[in-house]
């Protein structure tokens, strides 16, 4: 990386979340990571067997040989105790990064990041700090060649939803290399509970320009990606990537969409969405969650409340079915909302 | 009565276990007649009966050591050093409150003399008493974590895996379960597998004792060589306290209806405070200056909480995020 121009280095969105933690690792002895073969090999080191797997991402990989074991932690099986052990810890003076394999698995210590995690600063009066990250990688295949296609209802899920539910807990879905890193270096510095979700498939295929040097980006800041006139596009994290696919296809049309990444999810950065909506006069939202009790929706009815002398057209959600994710790949590309079912949903409102 | 207790504690250590018995006596008791007199202090789990476990192992910390407890949590507060003032100004929920009228009993906590919290889902806090090992081995910090919990939150996977994490780790954690003999209205026969939950240490290879936790002196012997042992290094104990609750699971719960006359009137005769008493450590009238200060506090204790004002309705919207 050292010989490529600062201007023109790009990383893979997993490398920019290595960069990040390391980073961070660096800068504040405090920081450490908690997870399933977030190194691997664990104990093994005496064999010269060390950092065997790195996380789902890969994005923990090579941590281990900086950092040590002392501050790389590998766990067994026990999602309920190592997260729960990382909320003690963050009451108790470390900055933990726990890893969550993936976002299927928050079923097993729901308790700790809901009851404990998300309410301890409420329930004790704001008398105590908790410096917590949580990541996991989430969602279904993108397309046929990367990572996390086929892996079915149990491990393709999207989820947040029912973290941004609750009160307290600040939940931040990044879309690209770039706000991948700024996110998590934001995250790791906060002083509460954040849950950062990793899209699987942005993972190992987003690249994009990633400055070497640390970065923040603000927590609870939407960001207009394209400017537009007609409609506005409201994407979550890979969703945003299929917005600005679908604004390029309007675009042919003679349509003209705004493209409005949300980026964090709790606390919603209503404003920004609104006042696009102000703009445009319309309003479609992607989400790649199950559509009850969906972040769509919570999305179209704040807009509804807000906005709506300025809407010209119902708002129009394009998510997942309200299904379980399918293992065919036939079934599982219908699934997740595509920029064709976007176009339709915009021509559907324009007419 | 435990047979090695021919004393030779300090008498300042004998006076310590002994006034910690007696403010959570005091101050449990005053609870429970300010409930019955209509008082709404919320949902509150008594802790009467208990006292030797809390002030046994708590008189074996030190302030910078830390405690997760469980939801009859008022005992461990008040022995690890919570000011029994604005612990009453909570239950009362009442702005000058431990936790500013936002937790209530279920959730009093003081970070600054170590207690991670109150916390009524059962089991749960046991993980954030491994968490705090865990942060003490990292930081390099000489701090021992203990984690109180029933014997029926030893049913719960999460008791489970942070036994076998604290052990794995080798982290400085003592696992202190108060057996009390009921989760609620289910009997620890009915539930528990083993006798002794201490049994299950064999499990984690981390040494299992069981003590009598009527007697204060057996508890704090057994959580001193326990806390040592992790202090020193040498990583987790659990550490089974036998004990038996007076009251019901929380204010208004019946334990007729799950257990006998004649069990509850054992208990009785088992009482920690009078134990202590007849064993002759400190004298009578020691014993009594004790209580009578005990009695002091708590009407300073209720007064300031009578007096204290209201939450600001503006409150509610505060502490959602942290800073």
């Amino acid at each position: 990386m050292a010989t490529v121009p600062a201007a023109v280095r790009e990383l893979t969105f997993s490398q920019a979340l290595n960069e990040a933690i390391r980073a961070e690792m660096q800068r504040d002895e405090s920081v450490v990571v908690i997870g399933e073969d977030i190194a691997g090999a664990a104990g093994r080191a005496h064999l010269g067997l060390v950092d065997a797997w790195g996380g789902p991402l890969r994005a923990t990989r090579g941590l281990i040989t900086e950092f040590g074991e002392r501050r790389v932690i590998d766990t067994p099986i026990a999602e309920m105790g190592f997260v729960g052990a990382a909320v003690g810890a963050a009451m108790t003076g470390l900055r933990p990064i726990v890893e969550i394999m993936f976002v299927d698995l928050i079923g097993v210590c729901y308790d700790q990041i809901v009851n404990q995690a998300a309410k301890m600063h409420y329930m004790m009066g704001g008398n105590i700090r908790l410096p917590l990250v949580i990541r996991t990688a989430f969602g279904s295949r993108g397309d046929k060649r990367s990572y996390g296609g086929g892996a079915a209802a149990q491990h393709s899920q999207t989820l947040y939803a029912v973290l941004a539910h609750v009160p307290g807990l600040k939940v931040v879905v990044p879309s690209t290399a770039y706000n991948a890193k700024g996110l998590l270096v934001s995250a790791i510095r906060d002083d509460g509970p954040i849950v950062v979700m990793e899209h699987k498939f942005l993972g190992f295929a987003a690249k994009g320009h990633v400055p070497e040097e640390s970065y923040t980006l603000p927590i609870g800041k939407a960001e207009i990606v394209r400017e537009g006139t007609h409609v506005t596009l409201c994407g979550i994290g890979r969703m945003t990537h299929i917005c600005l696919e679908a604004a390029d296809k309007l675009a042919e049309q003679g349509i003209q969409a705004e493209v409005v990444d949300v980026l964090t999810i709790a606390p919603l950065d209503e404003e920004t969405i609104c006042d696009s909506v102000r703009r445009t006069h319309r309003l479609v939202v992607v989400d790649e969650d199950t559509p009850v009790a969906s972040m769509a929706r919570d999305v179209a009815a704040r807009v509804g409340e807000q906005a709506f002398d300025w809407l010209e057209a119902p708002v129009k959600t394009v998510t997942a079915p309200d299904t379980p994710v399918p293992f065919a790949a036939v079934l599982e590309a219908e699934y997740i909302p595509t920029a064709d079912k976007v176009v339709a949903a915009v021509r559907n409102q324009i007419g | 009565m435990s047979e090695d207790n021919d004393i030779d504690l300090p008498h300042e250590t004998l006076v310590e276990l002994y006034e910690r018995m007696s403010l959570i006596r005091e101050f449990e008791e005053r609870l429970k007649w300010l409930v019955e007199t209509g008082v709404p202090v919320g949902a509150v789990h008594f802790y009467v009966g208990q006292e030797a476990v809390a002030s046994g192992v708590c008189t074996a910390l030190r302030t910078s050591d830390w405690i997760a407890s469980t939801h009859r949590g008022h005992g461990h507060c008040i022995a690890k050093g919570v000011d029994v003032r604005p612990m009453m100004a909570e239950l009362y929920g009442k702005a000058t409150g431990t936790n500013r009228g936002k937790g209530g009993s279920m959730h009093i906590t003081d970070i600054r003399v170590g207690v991670l919290g109150v916390n009524p889902i059962v089991g749960m806090g046991v993980t954030h008493a491994v968490g705090a090992g865990l942060s003490a081995k990292v930081r390099g910090a000489d701090e021992v974590a203990v984690a109180f919990f029933g014997e029926g939150a030893a049913s719960i996977g999460a008791v489970h895996e942070a036994l076998n994490l604290a052990a794995i780790w080798k982290l400085p954690v003592v696992f202190v379960c108060e057996n009390n003999g009921y989760a609620q209205a289910t009997p620890a026969e009915y539930a528990i597998a083993v006798e002794n939950i201490a049994d299950r240490a064999a499990g984690y290879t981390m040494p299992g004792v069981v003590v009598d936790g009527q007697d204060v002196v057996a508890v704090y012997r057994a959580a001193l060589a326990a806390v040592e042992h992790a202090r020193g290094g040498e990583g987790p104990t659990l550490l089974e306290c036998k004990t038996h609750r007076y009251y019901g699971h929380h204010q208004g719960d019946d334990p007729l209806r799950y257990r006998t006359a004649d069990e509850e009137q054992y208990a009785r005769e088992r009482d920690p405070l009078l134990i202590f008493r007849e064993c002759g450590f400190l004298t009578a009238s020691e014993l009594d200056e004790i209580d009578a200060r005990s009695r002091t506090v708590l009407d300073d204790a209720v007064g300031f909480a009578e007096s204290s004002p209201l939450p600001e309705l503006g409150d509610l919207y505060t502490h959602v995020y942290v800073g």
